[in-house]
């Protein structure tokens, strides 16, 4: 019974923040939403039992992605608001679309079917606690699917590393070429 | 029944914990008053015992002045969510065998979430004043918890390999009530890191680069005033004392000491979280404030390789005894 009322209250508060995110005006109030909706989020994995994931979700989500964003917001300092020219010419022609598409993924709900179940059943995972039984699979079971995503990622960070490095070294200093410019090399370009 | 109970466990300690907060300023004044012969406050009571008081009753009747331009809801919430986010860590603190009001599995991981919820707080704080100085000061602080944060939280994880648990009871039992068993032994990097993050994390000398008072006026708190701006001062001793317990809890061995009290378990607890606040109090009479590039150049390129050499060191050490053993 408690359950199902928490349930059904962070369901509300994510769709109404989530409504909220995209529709007020300060973007910030808008990061703010999305703050709220997060902490809900992390409520619902709270209802499944996993406490290592309502963990990270704050410490990630909450406590070091949705920051960058506001820090963002800040530098970029939105004076007035963006005007861009709509993909659909008519707002309602728009909405009707929307609904459509609501209307077919509602639609295919009921095609939803449980799948088998595995070894690590509610009670499994209650007695071997959840970062203990995450962790497990992650690196027994899953080990291969959680390198390549390390790999990727690791991939990403070099990427935004070299973007990063050629804007600030210039155009005459040729900081991409040399892989490694030095600190002072730098600051004599500069 | 059981929640009636626990309510009264929740405002007994939250009773406890703000007088200690009101004297925990009192301590910080005194002590640096000494370190720079003076006296520190005398007035109010016999050698100023109820300054704390009174400071608390003047910034309750004082005026709560609203800056005519600031972001109005979010200024007024601001505070508030940096004191609910470090009352809420107090919750899973075990400060003896079974004194604890939430034994979760989770506990570290828990304190580093509200930890980092706090600093909405500041960053949000210094966005509504609409001020250039409480601006600037929310930048730093945001910049300074994020860079901060995964040193702290990668330092920890050789504390977490060692005990093999997140739970903070489990963490305290693992360690045995031997002097030798405490991890400040094994885990001397780790240790050190946690230290440096802590100081970063609690915005002290001499990382106090949100609220630079020679340059930022108050940093993200100039616009504040009366109660509000004594709030910010409660969530940051409150912050220092969850960072302080955190580091006795993990490096010190929480409640064990050399021999068991009666009636008041407890005391060990105490009293090494009084040493790391004098410690704290001592840094600040002590040390000149970082640069903001020296502070950014010691998080990223010094504590974080040093907490992840550590981790691996940690782990490989760990695994050679547990397969030699």
């Amino acid at each position: 019974m408690f359950s199902q009322l928490f349930f059904g209250y962070c369901a509300l508060m994510i769709i109404v923040s989530g409504l909220l995110a995209i529709s007020l005006r300060n973007p910030v109030h808008c990061v703010l939403m999305v703050l709220v909706l997060f902490f809900h989020m992390a409520g619902l994995y709270l209802t499944l039992n996993a406490e290592f994931l309502v963990a990270v979700q704050i410490i990630v989500y909450a406590g070091a992605i949705l920051v960058l964003y506001l820090f963002v917001l800040f530098l970029v300092n939105l004076r007035e608001e963006l005007h861009l020219t709509a993909f659909v010419p008519n707002a309602w022609l728009g909405r009707i679309i929307a609904v459509g598409l609501a209307v077919g993924l509602i639609a295919t709900i009921p095609a939803f079917t449980l799948g088998e179940k595995g070894v690590w059943t509610v009670k499994a995972i209650a007695e071997a606690t959840h970062t203990k039984a995450l962790g497990q699979e992650m690196y027994t079971d899953c080990l291969l699917p959680f390198e390549i995503a390390g790999l990727i990622l690791l991939v990403a960070l070099i990427g935004g590393l070299v973007l990063a490095r050629r804007d600030e070294g210039g155009g005459e200093c040729g900081a991409s070429d040399d892989p490694e410019p030095h600190g002072d090399h730098k600051e004599v370009c500069r | 029944m059981d929640i009636l109970l626990l309510l009264v466990w929740i405002v007994i300690l939250f009773i406890v914990v703000m007088l200690h907060v009101a004297y925990a300023t009192y301590f910080e004044r005194k002590i640096i008053g000494h370190m720079q012969v003076r006296l520190g406050p005398m007035r109010v009571g016999w050698h100023g015992l109820l300054q704390p008081i009174a400071d608390g009753i003047k910034s309750f009747f004082k005026e709560d002045i609203i800056p005519e331009n600031a972001d109005r809801p979010i200024f007024l919430a601001a505070p508030i969510i940096c004191l609910a986010a470090m009352l809420t860590s107090l919750a899973v603190l075990p400060f003896a065998k079974g004194w604890v009001l939430a034994d979760i599995d989770i506990g570290l991981l828990f304190i580093f979430a509200m930890s980092s919820l706090a600093s909405y707080g500041v960053v949000l704080a210094g966005w509504s004043s609409n001020s250039k100085y409480s601006f600037l000061g929310g930048m730093r602080s945001m910049a300074q918890v994020i860079s901060y944060e995964i040193s702290m939280g990668l330092s920890l994880v050789g504390v977490m390999l060692l005990s093999g648990s997140l739970n903070l009871s489990a963490i305290v039992e693992a360690q045995g009530d031997r002097f030798l068993g405490m991890y400040i032994l094994p885990q001397c990097i780790g240790f050190f890191v946690f230290f440096v993050s802590m100081l970063a994390e609690t915005n002290r000398v001499p990382f106090d680069l949100p609220e630079a008072e020679t340059e930022l006026v108050s940093g993200y708190c100039t616009e504040y005033s009366g109660m509000r701006y004594a709030i910010f001062f409660m969530a940051e001793y409150i912050g220092m004392m969850v960072m302080a317990s955190i580091a006795t809890i993990c490096f010190l061995g929480g409640w064990h000491g050399p021999f068991p009290v009666p009636f008041f378990p407890p005391l060990w607890f105490v009293l090494k979280v009084y040493l790391f606040m004098f410690v704290f109090i001592w840094l600040r009479a002590t040390l000149p404030r970082y640069r903001y590039d020296q502070l950014m150049g010691l998080g990223w390129k010094v504590l974080i390789p040093l907490a992840l050499v550590n981790i691996v060191l940690t782990a490989c050490l760990k695994a050679v005894f547990t397969l030699g053993g």
